[in-house]
């Protein structure tokens, strides 16, 4: 199903959760909306859903209104949270639930259900767990419930709230591949919240950035990761080193000096420079435009990062570069730095 | 890649090998203080002080408690069934059962509609209304049953209405079910707001969307969800019914047979020193006192597993 979101605002008295948002999502497309908290994501989700609704805009499936139906008859699958299990069910009247409550010519009869339940059980692997309570799970045992539960009323789309933000990261990393390859078999349009970058980038076809209410980009996660179209962006996902510059006569300046990089169409003004720390390289500090003092190394996993001082900027600037195996730098040394890739935009 | 490899292995070897001994250091510690309970006082000020909690217990509750049983049995079987089955004592009875089934059953829908839309909903004049279903446990109990005299008294607000459709409340069994409802208001809300507030909205939420009517989620989520709450909350309403003296003492008129609940009527037969019959009466509410003890732990029992 495809779902167009056109044009919506939604506010909470005075702030603007949604401001203007415009998004196309195409069948069969898993899409993730990341962004920090507060930046509009689950408000949009909610929105989809028929949880919640815009001050105005307009929510289509396939073509048609959405915003006339309610929740219930939108026929979305929504996963929560928190889960949102009701607690004094067992597994199976949990999955059974949105079934059971059908009225009218679309009432299975009590065959059916078990045979529906039983199938979806088996899907999400926890056949075993049929008669368990909800606090009898563990929490990516939950995850797998919800899941069969919104999936029992055969949804076209897949509405994921926070889906894995309540599990360690171990269990995260395994359910995330599952639910790729669930996705990838059911007939489904999935939409997932998250504003862990990792999650995202790893599990969708296509991922929105959100910040403040408003879509910053969105693309394929390579294109956001390689690609940021605002510094939000290049913020936001992956790591970034931060640079105060300015553009002077289609010149970049560092704290006075010329850096000698290209500033990359920004018109004259502060800038900002923004790079990963793995694209910079160590150089010797006479021969660059940026250098600094290094203030300490640390070690985590397989790489080495140098906090640096940058010299001549004005105020302490403190980035991190990632140190070449084999080369021992004692705080204190004076190093160049010299950014290999690097996006530059007005600050 | 090869580079990597050996900064990892190198800082996994090390990491094995300082914190092997760091761990073995830290159970050994735990060995030698386990055991050691973390507790000062001394054993004979423990005592003391459980003595003492214990005698307050035993003479304030235990022992009025015991006196009622003995007074009630003092003259043996025979005279106190011959006290219950009285015919004031019977009537006394009945309209008591009469009067607790009226006000829990009309507090009960009363406390889950206010804590469904307390709990559930944002609307204006929320604070107020909580502090508003508080007020019959700061106001005395007296003041309530006289309010309704001013209002429903021959003399009261409503009087000429009340006698040109010759309907009676006060001296009557509305005027003493007002009395008891207004006193009993409190306890199902306070019970459930809490509960209600804590477990939120997503699970009706998602019986929405999973196509679910309104009727339906609160039937087969929201209801089933509260349930030993509620009913915890119907025990101590129905025990603090039967057992109201003050409002209803003021809006009753005491008739005999008539109007008296069984706390009127045992202040009756005390006044008139029939102290077996009174206490055979009080027993009655004793026992009750007893019975919604027991339920209680159960209740609390069950909504502690709940909980978890």
């Amino acid at each position: 199903m495809t779902i167009d979101v056109v044009g919506v605002t939604k506010r909470f008295k005075t702030f603007a959760a949604l401001d203007n948002v415009s998004l196309t999502i195409r069948t069969g497309e898993l899409v993730a909306l990341l962004g920090p908290s507060g930046s509009g994501k689950t408000t949009l989700l909610r929105i989809i859903a028929g949880l919640e609704w815009p001050d105005s805009g307009e929510v289509r499936f396939d073509g048609e209104d959405a915003l006339s139906r309610s929740v219930r008859e939108r026929n979305v699958g929504f996963v929560f949270q928190h889960y949102a299990l009701f607690r004094h069910m067992n597994v199976f009247e949990n999955v059974a639930f949105g079934l059971r409550v059908r009225r009218g010519a679309d009432k299975l009869p009590e065959a059916a259900i078990r045979a529906k339940v039983n199938e979806l059980l088996h899907l999400v692997q926890i056949d075993w767990l049929a008669e368990r309570y909800p606090a009898q799970l563990s929490g990516g045992q939950r995850q797998r419930v919800a899941l069969a539960r919104a999936l029992a009323i055969s949804p076209k789309v897949l509405l994921l709230d926070e889906p894995f933000g309540a599990l360690d990261a171990k269990v995260r990393k395994e359910l995330r591949r599952w639910l790729r390859h669930l996705h990838e078999e059911l007939p489904v349009t999935s939409v997932l919240v998250t504003h862990d970058q990792e999650e995202a980038l790893e599990l969708a076809d296509r991922v929105v950035v959100m910040g403040h209410g408003k879509i910053e980009q969105v693309g394929s996660p390579g294109e956001v990761y390689d690609n940021p179209a605002t510094a939000f962006v290049h913020d936001f996902i992956g790591e970034t080193i931060a640079l105060p510059g300015e553009v002077k006569g289609g010149a970049l300046y560092l704290g006075g000096r010329a850096l000698g990089l290209d500033p990359q169409g920004v018109a004259d003004g502060p800038a900002r420079i923004l790079a990963r720390p793995h694209d910079v390289d160590l150089a010797d500090p006479s021969a660059s435009a940026i250098s600094g003092k290094v203030l300490s190394v640390r070690t985590f996993g397989p790489t080495r990062r140098a906090d640096v001082q940058l010299n001549g900027s004005s105020g302490p600037v403190v980035v991190e570069a990632a140190v070449p195996h084999g080369q021992d730098l004692a705080p204190g040394t004076e190093v160049g730095l010299k950014p290999r890739r690097y996006k530059v935009f007005a600050a | 890649m090869n580079a990597l490899d050996q900064t990892s292995g190198h800082t996994v070897a090390h990491g094995a090998s300082e914190g092997l001994p760091s761990a073995l250091e830290q159970s050994h510690t735990y060995a030698t203080h386990r055991g050691r309970p973390v507790r000062t006082e001394p054993r004979a000020v423990r005592i003391v002080l459980t003595v003492i909690a214990l005698a307050f217990v035993g003479l304030f509750i235990g022992l009025p408690l015991v006196t009622v049983f003995y007074e009630a049995f003092k003259r043996g079987w025979q005279a106190y069934v011959a006290a219950l089955v009285a015919p004031d004592a019977l009537a006394a009875i009945q309209l008591t059962l009469i009067v607790a089934a009226i006000s829990v059953v009309a507090n009960l829908l009363f406390g889950l509609v206010a804590a469904w839309s307390i709990a559930k909903f944002e609307f204006p004049g929320k604070t107020f209304l909580i502090t508003l279903i508080d007020l019959p446990f700061s106001v005395s109990p007296v003041v309530a049953g006289l309010v309704y005299v001013l209002l429903f008294g021959s003399q009261g607000l409503f009087a000429a209405y009340l006698q040109a459709w010759d309907i009676k409340i006060i001296f009557a069994l509305p005027g003493i079910v007002l009395a008891t409802i207004f006193v009993t208001f409190p306890f199902v809300a306070r019970e459930l707001i809490p509960l209600m507030q804590e477990q939120g909205t997503a699970e009706e939420e998602a019986a929405i969307s999973l196509g679910a009517s309104g009727l339906s989620t609160f039937f087969r989520v929201t209801l089933p969800n509260v349930k030993w709450a509620l009913l915890y909350g119907v025990l101590l309403c129905n025990a603090r019914a039967m057992g109201e003296f003050g409002a209803v003492s003021v809006v009753s008129g005491h008739v005999r047979g008539l109007t008296n609940t069984m706390p009127l009527h045992i202040e009756i037969l005390y006044n008139e020193y029939q102290f077996v019959a009174s206490f055979a009466v009080a027993s009655l509410l004793a026992l009750l006192a007893l019975v919604t003890l027991i339920a209680k732990t159960i209740l609390e029992h069950r909504l502690a597993e709940e909980d978890r």
